[in-house]
């Protein structure tokens, strides 16, 4: 099984780097616990080329830092069918995956884990509540990534 | 009663802005603005911090266009640590720089052809909005969606192999750069697994420029006349008058082609250029000093870039920019959506570019780096995707940044947005008091034309989509849409 951790947004604006914390800690983990079938990938934001990194891949988990009114984390399922979103130079994980499906007709399991952040300044390093919410993200997705293959089913929501 | 208009969010252009369009006693347009609302002052950000750690601090400001920022930012650095003004690094220091450089510019313009403006010529401004995006390209046109991809993953590779990484790359510091192209990847970027090679990006490029031309011939009246207007052109151009995206001195020319600022020192823009500020935008409104405000603005970008060069130094696209040149008898092309005609010769100049750099001995041996003696001061201009860039920082006795002065490629192209803006409102709102879908997008496409990066332009981090409000004479809201 191929599964792809990709986390995306700007470290050097605070909690907006949540999404590349998140990846840089569970690639540490998972060197630790020696499994196998893990690549790892970050970037300040989703883009097209994104469409064929997912192509060869059975899971992926995108992580991103999140605005919305969630108490600390939140894993949604992608489909494709929502916020097919796409300006300049970001796209949202919905459009990736539904390029990901026109282009190249392949349709991975997709999931987007948001994890809540408060402050976006012009510096580095998450604030403290972001932290907090980064180990909590980090103890749920360790479970599930044990056994990635529970993963494989459509329309799971944890908050 | 006269109206307004207001149009907001700009959808696929980044930042945040909205259109206002006044409506006159007969319904006739009298007014629009293309206002920016965000604002976050990065320039006093940087005050106090080491003038070394600026290279990768400034791509805070914009994880679109980090690349450019990164190496505007060093090249003024250069000058602080007494490297030059560009052209006084080693041979590998400024090789790998303009690796760097080509494959940013080669990405970022396929991005923006293949999956911001297709939609539009494939589908038509007026188009079924529901496939008039990149998945309708990719329904009906797979071969395109598909190359826009590669070639963007091709590009921004390139980024990663001499940046170092994605995301806050250090490759390029004061004084030049801190690595080598490794042989892995110089075998990779020339002779890699098809299709990421530097051959097939340089055949989609030709593929690119066939399709738009093709599509012109068929549809001449609309890319000659939409939002076209006279303007003054800028850019940097090589000493010898060639296109240069990495370097160069700064030259502009009026809609005539009449040279207004004839190859002056960069170090010295204070000198030529001025910054206006208007009190409903935050993007503050450059100018040429010595023609003033009401004739002094000008464009930047591929367009601007084309009419100021006198050639292209990379043979296939100078057999294309004199194909290009013919369309004008030589003069400058003010025709707005000749923006995209002029970004695919530079997305075919930037692939030959490459090939030719891939294939440079210097890129993996050398100095990396050169000094001389310390200045408090320096100037970095590049062209960025979007047009000219500039950098400019001055620092204390303890290394520390004192002073930082960004002009970015939206913000020097604000004037012509708001002149493009003002064209198509005329064209399809005049008589109108409801705002329509079309009319929604084709002010977008005018403002589209000039790849606008508004988080940049105004310091700030977002997505811009847009609003178009429309008011009365009596400056009462009478309709509004968001995209």
């Amino acid at each position: 099984m191929e599964v792809l951790i990709y986390g995306y947004g700007n470290p050097g604006r605070q909690d907006d780097g949540l999404g590349n914390a998140f990846v840089n800690r569970i690639r540490e983990w998972v060197a630790i616990e020696g499994l196998h079938g893990f690549d790892f990938d970050s970037n300040y934001q989703l883009n097209i080329e994104d469409a064929e990194a997912i192509s060869g891949k059975d899971l992926v988990i995108f992580a991103d830092a999140s605005k919305e009114e969630i108490d600390d984390f939140c894993l949604s399922s992608v489909d494709g069918t929502a916020d097919l979103s796409f300006t300049t130079h970001a796209a949202s994980p919905g459009y990736i995956v539904k390029l990901c499906h026109e282009l190249f007709n392949r349709k991975p399991h997709v999931f987007l884990l948001h994890i809540k952040g408060y402050e976006w300044d012009f510096k580095e390093g998450l604030s403290k509540r972001a932290l907090s919410n980064l180990d909590a993200a980090l103890f749920y997705m360790k479970k599930k990534l044990l056994h990635p293959e529970s993963l494989l089913k459509r329309n799971l929501k944890y908050c | 009663m006269a109206q307004k208009i207001t149009i907001e969010p700009v959808t696929r252009v980044e930042g945040h802005g909205k259109v206002t369009v006044h409506l006159d006693d007969q319904n006739n347009v009298s007014q629009t603005r293309l206002h920016i609302v965000e604002f976050r002052g990065f320039e006093r950000f940087v005050q106090g911090r080491p003038y070394w750690e600026a290279p990768v601090l400034v791509q805070r400001l914009c994880g679109i266009c980090p690349v450019s920022h990164h190496l505007a930012a060093a090249k003024a650095l250069d000058v602080i640590v007494g490297a030059g003004t560009g052209d006084g690094l080693t041979p590998t220091g400024e090789k790998m720089r303009r690796l760097m450089h080509y494959g940013q510019m080669f990405q970022s313009h396929a991005l923006h052809f293949f999956h911001l403006v297709s939609p539009d010529l494939l589908f038509g401004i007026d188009g079924d909005p529901a496939i008039r995006n990149v998945i309708g390209v990719a329904l009906m046109h797979k071969d395109l969606a598909v190359q826009g991809v590669m070639m963007r993953k091709y590009g921004q590779e390139v980024i990663r192999a001499t940046a170092g990484k994605k995301i806050h790359g250090t490759g390029a510091i004061p004084g030049g750069i801190n690595k080598y192209l490794s042989a892995e990847d110089k075998e990779s970027f020339l002779n890699g697994p098809d299709p990421l090679n530097i051959e097939q990006m340089i055949t989609w490029s030709h593929g690119a420029l066939d399709f738009f031309k093709d599509y012109y011939k068929k549809n001449k009246e609309f890319i000659d006349n939409f939002a076209q207007f006279p303007s003054n052109h800028l850019s940097l151009v090589r000493k010898d008058g060639a296109l240069d995206l990495y370097h160069g001195v700064l030259r502009a020319v009026d809609s005539e082609g009449n040279k207004i600022l004839d190859d002056v020192d960069y170090q010295q823009y204070n000198d030529y250029i001025e910054e206006e500020v208007r009190s409903w935008s935050y993007m503050k409104f450059p100018y040429l000093k010595h023609l003033g405000k009401e004739k002094g603005w000008y464009r930047v970008g591929p367009l601007a870039r084309l009419n100021t060069c006198d050639f292209i130094p990379t043979p296939l696209a100078q057999k294309e920019f004199e194909e290009y040149k013919a369309l004008t008898n030589g003069k400058p092309n003010n025709m707005c959506m000749h923006y995209h005609y002029a970004r695919l010769i530079e997305t075919l100049h930037s692939a030959e570019m490459m090939r030719d750099l891939l294939n440079d001995p210097d890129l993996m041996e050398g100095e990396l780096t050169t000094r001389g003696t310390k200045v408090p001061e320096g100037v970095g201009l590049i062209e960025a995707p979007r047009g000219t860039l500039f950098h400019h920082y001055r620092i204390n006795e303890k290394d520390q940044i004192t002073m930082a002065n960004l002009i970015v490629s939206t913000t020097n192209n604000n004037e012509p947005m708001n002149q493009s803006v003002n064209r198509v409102a005329k064209s399809w709102m005049n008589g109108h008091t409801e705002i329509s879908e079309p009319m929604m997008n084709a002010v977008e496409v005018s403002i589209r034309a000039y790849d606008p990066c508004l988080s940049c332009a105004t310091h700030a981090l977002g997505k811009m989509p847009l609003e178009v409000s429309l008011y009365d004479a009596g400056n009462n809201l009478i309709d509004k849409k968001r995209t």
